[in-house]
């Protein structure tokens, strides 16, 4: 459908770093035994990517793997291809206790990026930002300010945020306060 | 403020992180048991001065529940453990006792 | 009088001039000057008004501990009181008004109370005389302390703060706190180790006050050797080093508050004002070194009195002098530095009296050496009440304070001994030991805070473990350096000898009163606390009424009470009560040190958290369309639900009415997005449900949907909603907007914790989802017209979608899935969209309802529509003491189940007992509205002789539908009593009467859902 919106339709702001709306992603939290075969063929067949380890994030040709919980993952993928990852996932863990829910619409996505970034996530998330600590393919649950968010590291160095769509605007106020041109810290960058 | 390490994702959670949810171990009392029995398991909590065996949840993380033993007098924590467990394992004891010898709680000791 | 001096001044730039002003006074200082040292610069002793005598107080001292010098700082949105002078960095235009004064600093109408009434304003004044006659104290007491009570004034409520503030967090292996040469040489020692190092200093400047004092290290002066070890520090990539902050609190496992001001000496500049640290360290180095205490003589609150090293602090730091013929009083070999000082900058030093008999050692030398009369044995009798000091009356030590001689003097510098600032130590546990030498309190380093691990977590270093020679100081903070780095789990290193010079100084002696057996007269007018007004007489008359304890001392007669808690009044105090109760010093013990170290603003504890972040708001998909078509919003939780659509003119009353109306005879569309669904999937997922619904949720057949409740394992209601059964092992859970998040932990708390073996998985969908009620004998028309325009969709016809059936499919071209459910008693339906398209298909409907005469409805509109049917809402009818039979709902509870949450709690004796108050309908004899909450009435009266009340209404409104008030409540056997009129005493005095009907007002046969 051509009517999907994402909560702030790409807003951005350049301060200290760039925060930006990155827009509709598609996202299926998957529920299952991580350890089982039938599971890690149905992750890699859907994203390419292995099931990652504990708090990582792995990357494949189609998508990526999140790890959220000893029994939860976050499969990242195409916004337009959900409902056809979700319907093979059913179909690959037939008979597999799991699930696979559709959560693209339930979220915001945000991206983070430029020398300060680890200094602007560490205003308001209660994580260690060293370099040495959070590390590209870092996944991390937490809470942002007063709500629960995830964030990764990517190759590039760009922090990617997902949290709720309806505390959008607040995360993106957050960030951008965060990110004041007149805030640096100076200890990260 | 607390910090403990939840036993699922291996992060040493600060309390902003975590929801307190009371005394461990607890035996559910359900229909048929005594009147005593059921105001026993709703009400009579332990909240002893030293080691204690909590559940905490990881709420603003993995969303995992865990079970904690520490000392509520010096806030010392001695392990944090898994909370499918109706009784703290071994290992988890034998930790409490290298600290504080000849702890008891509930029917546990070390 | 205190003037600038023609050199001297380490800190100030003299090409640099600064304007500012002071009680409206334009005065100059130089860049570098702190508030205080500017206003001495400019002869502005006079500074203040104490709290309870308002009596003239000046400078103490020369940094955070300064109790007198607190003044409101900057205009309009910026005005913050209780600012110290001592600790505010002057800058161009900064303005400055002193406090606790009227009608001006200089002229004082509530210095009488010193004058005339001091002696009746003695320790627990307040509890005494205030306590009757019992009436005089609302009505005349408590009006006029609250004219009088409070520090400085509040800044004008309908102005918000400009600045903003935040904070950040930061993990290090080893945090230094104080950035004087003990700070520095421990981090220097810790991060050679490799460690993570983070130094943090209160002040603007490094090097502490070693700088002023004098002495070498490694061979350099000690600004030199400052100079080069901060460079040093601040080329090692694993040190950070922040100036402008404080360390302002140590708590458990490693928590450490540090409190940076960014902009307090710029302000405008732009950017956070405060930043607060929110530190995580293995190991805390507390280097913050140590306070002068001020001796107990009479007058010894006259502006002019300093402390000795503050008033060396003043000369050598900012080249200004507090007078210019100096009384040196000491117990002490520092204070002679003073003399030194002074005298090398052309002050005139009249007198050193040192209460030791045998004198002082190479420094007194050095004193005496430069003319400057010494004499032991002495001391200060008192200084002259005034604004100024003016003349000294000079006794022996050893008296009661006659033999006087009386010398001429406009300042006077004391100094009682140091004590280690041992409140970062104890703010989570470090205990004291008593140091009979110095005559103080120090950290006992094997009574240390204890962390997560049981391990010491903080180590003091230099000044702060309580020793004050420099060579002592530097070897004391290279092994709390190197102690540090292994306690984070670095390799152990042998702190290296660092090389120091100092002069060698002979022993204090202990003095905690002026003469030593000074008569009540002089004990009335020696200050212990000087912000809070508390005397020797004050602390002796607690003792004599029986306050032994040194916590209950403190806070009879508020000594250290004040805002700088009683940095310097404590150790005075309590040895006054010790030697009152006749008990040792130790054994009386000091109060608690409780964060924050020194005051910090509100505005950086909140961070971030004001305006638009204040708190979350959660939002629609459809928010932006509520906002701009009327909507009056109502907070629900974190969300922001419309509570009705306002048009022009209307009051929200009209509508309310408006909205009841049309969607009972047209259309009406909910956003209900904000409902909690829940996906509950797996083998075991209906035996799960089985256990936390009352009624039955495995036998539910797919396709359909079933009214739940949830209960507590006490049995109350906690939660409702429609539950549909998706396929043969997945269900979906309505539940209220307020429950989604809580029965989702609800659910997996059961999981993880009670039946880990069951195989369910449970994912909270909520916001994938919009979900729009469309409400209304028109609803299925308008569906059916946007199928029609997208040239088919899912038949949605009472025969393919019957009442409490749903079905998925396309409506209007939007994949959805419909269910035929209704909390309003009208044919309706609710469609759930993905929350992207959510706000697409509202637009869609809005579009195609308007034939139809479609309307958006509120919060209020669906409460009522409910209320006419007689539906219970979560939170209304229910208050977390309402159990499902309170309500009538025995239908929903399943006798066939053996077990599920509640069961058990609902068959204790006061669940089963038939008094307990049950749902009714209400309606007034006369149509009105019954008040909310209202209680009913009945016969007689309980033992406090009120009316014994018999029921309380829970829901009411006015029903445009039936125009009249219609009403439910829990009433004492109410549905026994159909018929009956019950009284409802209103808050206006006004008596409600009311019949007690059948909860449903509207439909009764339900024909008007089911069509």
């Amino acid at each position: 459908m051509s009517n999907a919106v994402s909560a702030l339709g790409g807003a951005s702001f350049a301060g200290l770093a760039k925060v930006e709306e990155t827009g509709l992603g598609g996202m299926i939290t998957l529920r299952g035994d991580l350890a089982s075969a039938k599971v890690q063929a149905a992750v890699k067949a859907a994203t390419g990517a292995a099931v990652p380890d504990t708090r990582r994030i792995v990357f494949g040709d189609a998508g990526a793997a999140a790890w959220m919980s000893p029994d939860e993952l976050l499969l990242l993928v195409e916004y337009e291809r959900v409902d056809a990852v979700v319907a093979k996932l059913g179909e690959d863990l037939a008979g597999e206790h799991h699930m696979a829910v559709n959560v693209s619409d339930a979220r915001a996505c945000f991206a983070v990026s430029g020398e300060a970034a680890r200094e602007v996530i560490a205003k308001v998330a209660p994580v260690d930002l060293d370099d040495g600590q959070f590390e590209a393919g870092t996944f991390r649950r937490t809470r942002f300010a007063q709500i629960a968010g995830a964030f990764w590291l990517d190759d590039a160095g760009t922090f990617h945020i997902v949290c709720f769509r309806s505390v959008a605007g607040y995360m993106y106020n957050l960030l951008c306060a965060a990110a004041h041109p007149q805030s640096k810290v100076g200890v990260y960058a | 403020m607390l910090i403990l390490e939840c036993p699922y994702c291996g992060v040493k959670a600060e309390e902003t992180e975590l929801h307190g949810g009371g005394e461990a171990h607890l035996k559910r009392f359900g229909p048929g048991s005594s009147d005593d029995e059921f105001h026993d398991y709703l009400f009579m909590k332990e909240n002893p001065r030293g080691v204690h065996l909590e559940r905490w949840r990881h709420v603003n993380g993995c969303g995992k529940w865990f079970h904690a033993a520490r000392c509520t007098q010096t806030l010392e924590v001695f392990a944090t453990y898994s909370a499918q467990t109706t009784e703290p394992p071994q290992e988890v004891k034998d930790k409490i006792s290298a600290k504080r010898p000849g702890w008891t709680w509930r029917e546990f000791e070390g | 009088m205190s003037t600038r001096l023609a050199k001297q001044g380490r800190l100030i730039d003299r090409s640099k001039k600064i304007e500012f002003s002071f009680n409206g006074k334009k005065l100059k200082g130089f860049a570098g000057d702190t508030l205080a040292s500017a206003l001495l610069a400019n002869d502005q002793m006079l500074v203040g008004r104490s709290f309870k005598y308002h009596r003239p107080r000046g400078l103490v001292a020369a940094g955070s501990e300064e109790p007198n010098a607190l003044v409101g700082l900057g205009v309009g949105d910026r005005f913050e009181p209780n600012q110290r002078a001592t600790t505010t960095e002057l800058f161009s235009g900064l303005a400055a008004q002193s406090q606790n004064h009227w009608p001006s600093l200089e002229y004082d109408v509530g210095e009488l109370n010193s004058k005339f009434f001091s002696r009746f304003l003695t320790a627990g004044f307040y509890y005494k005389m205030f306590i009757h006659p019992r009436p005089f104290w609302k009505h005349v007491y408590e009006p006029f302390i609250r004219q009088s009570a409070g520090l400085g004034k509040a800044p004008d409520k309908e102005l918000k703060d400009a600045d903003t503030y935040e904070h950040f967090y930061y993990f290090c292996d080893v945090l230094v706190i104080g950035g004087g040469v003990a700070g520095l040489q421990a981090a220097k020692t810790a991060a050679a180790s490799g460690a993570k190092v983070l130094v943090l200093e209160e002040k603007c400047n490094w090097g502490g006050r070693t700088p002023v004092d004098g002495g070498t290290i490694e061979g350099l002066e000690a600004d030199a050797w400052v100079a080069k070890t901060v460079a040093e520090l601040d080329a090692m990539d694993n040190v950070t080093l922040r100036t402008r902050t404080m360390g302002a609190g140590v708590y458990d496992h490693g928590y450490i508050l540090g409190y940076e001001r960014l902009t307090d000496h710029a302000p405008g500049q732009g950017g956070p004002r405060h930043r607060l640290w929110r530190i995580r360290a293995t190991q805390t180095v507390t280097a913050t070194g140590a306070i002068e205490r001020p001796l107990s003589f009479a007058g010894n609150d006259v502006p002019g009195v300093m402390l000795a090293a503050s008033m060396r602090d003043y000369v050598v730091n900012w080249g200004v002098t507090p007078g210019q013929k100096v009384v040196v009083a000491t117990n002490n070999d520092d204070a002679y530095r003073t003399a030194i000082s002074l005298h090398e900058a052309g002050v005139e030093v009249v007198r050193v009296l040192d209460t030791r008999e045998s004198g002082g050692g190479d420094l007194a030398d050095k004193v005496r050496a430069l003319g400057i009369r010494v004499e032991c044995g002495r001391a200060i009798a008192k200084v002259k009440d005034g604004k100024r000091v003016t003349k000294v009356a000079i006794c022996a030590q050893n008296g009661e304070g006659g033999a006087r001689e009386e010398i001429e003097a406009d300042a006077v510098a004391m100094s009682g001994g140091w004590s280690p600032v041992v409140h970062l130590w104890s703010h989570c546990g470090g205990k004291l030991t008593w140091d009979d030498a110095q005559a103080h309190f120090r950290p006992d380093p094997e009574r240390a805070p204890t962390g997560h691990d049981g391990k010491p977590f903080v180590v003091t270093a230099g000044c702060a473990s309580g020793p004050l020679g420099l060579s002592e100081v530097m070897q004391d903070a290279a092994a709390a350096g190197a102690r540090a780095a292994e306690a984070a789990g670095r390799p152990a290193t042998k702190p290296a000898e660092v090389a120091t010079s100092e002069l060698v100084e002979a022993p204090m002696e202990a003095v905690w009163l002026m003469p030593a057996k000074a008569d009540i007269k002089l004990r009335m007018k020696t200050w212990l606390d000087y912000q809070n007004d508390v005397k020797v007489s004050d602390v002796q008359l607690a003792a004599r009424e029986g306050y032994e304890s040194v916590e209950h001392t403190k806070r009879y007669t508020t000594l250290g009470m004040a805002t700088d808690q009683g940095k310097l009044s404590n150790i005075n105090g309590l040895a006054i009560l010790a030697d009152t109760l006749g008990a040792e010093i130790p054994q009386v013990g000091t109060t608690t040190f409780r964060p924050p170290y020194h005051p910090i603003s509100m505005g950086a504890i909140g961070g971030e958290a004001r305006g638009d972040i204040f708190q979350p708001l959660r939002k629609t998909p459809i928010y932006d369309w509520h906002d701009s078509n009327g909507a009056h919003w109502e907070p629900v939780g974190h969300w922001r639900r419309p509570y009705a659509y306002l048009r022009s003119g209307e009051s929200i009353h009209d509508a309310v009415n408006r909205e009841v109306k049309n969607t009972r005879d047209n259309l009406g569309l909910l956003d209900a997005s904000t409902l909690g669904k829940l996906i509950v999937k797996g083998p075991d997922a209906g035996k799960f449900l089985d256990m936390l619904y009352t009624n039955m949720m495995s036998t539910l057949k797919i396709g359909k949907c079933r009214y739940g409740l949830m209960c507590s394992e006490n049995g109350f209601l906690d939660d409702d909603g429609v539950v549909a059964r998706i396929d043969e092992d997945t269900w979906l859970c309505h539940t209220t907007t307020g429950g989604a998040d809580r029965i989702h932990a609800h659910m997996e708390e059961w999981l993880q914790t009670e039946w880990w073996d069951w195989k369910v998985y449970v994912t909270n969908a909520t916001e994938q989802l919009a979900q729009v009620a469309v409400v209304g004998p028109n609803a299925r028309k308008v569906l059916e017209k946007l199928n029609a325009q997208a040239g088919g969709g899912m038949d949605l016809s009472k025969e393919a979608l019957a009442f409490m059936e749903w079905k998925d499919g396309e409506i209007g071209g939007f994949t959805a899935r419909a269910y035929r459910i209704s909390f309003s008693g009208e044919l309706s339906y609710e469609i759930a969209v993905a929350a992207s398209e959510g706000q697409a298909f509202w637009n869609a409907l809005v579009e195609a309802g308007k034939e139809f005469g479609v309307m958006p409805y509120g919060t209020e509109c669906l409460h009522i529509l409910r209320a006419e049917k007689g539906f219970i809402m979560i939170g209304d009818e229910t208050d977390g003491t309402v159990i499902p039979q309170d309500l009538g709902l025995h239908w929903a509870l399943s006798k066939k189940k053996e077990d599920y949450l509640g069961k058990r709690a609902q068959a204790r004796s006061h669940m089963a007992d038939p008094d307990r108050w049950q749902l009714v309908g209400l309606e007034t004899v006369d149509g009105s509205v019954l008040p909310d909450g209202a209680y009913a009435v009945g016969n007689g009266t309980n033992a406090n002789g009120q009316k014994n009340t018999i029921g309380r209404v829970t829901s009411t409104y006015y029903s445009a539908t039936v125009d009249r008030g219609i009403a439910m409540g829990l009433v004492k056997h109410g549905p026994k009593r159909m018929g009956e009129v019950l009284d409802f005493p209103g808050t206006d005095g006004k008596i409600y009467k009311a019949k007690i009907v059948e909860p449903i007002f509207y439909d009764k046969d339900g024909e008007k859902q089911n069509v």
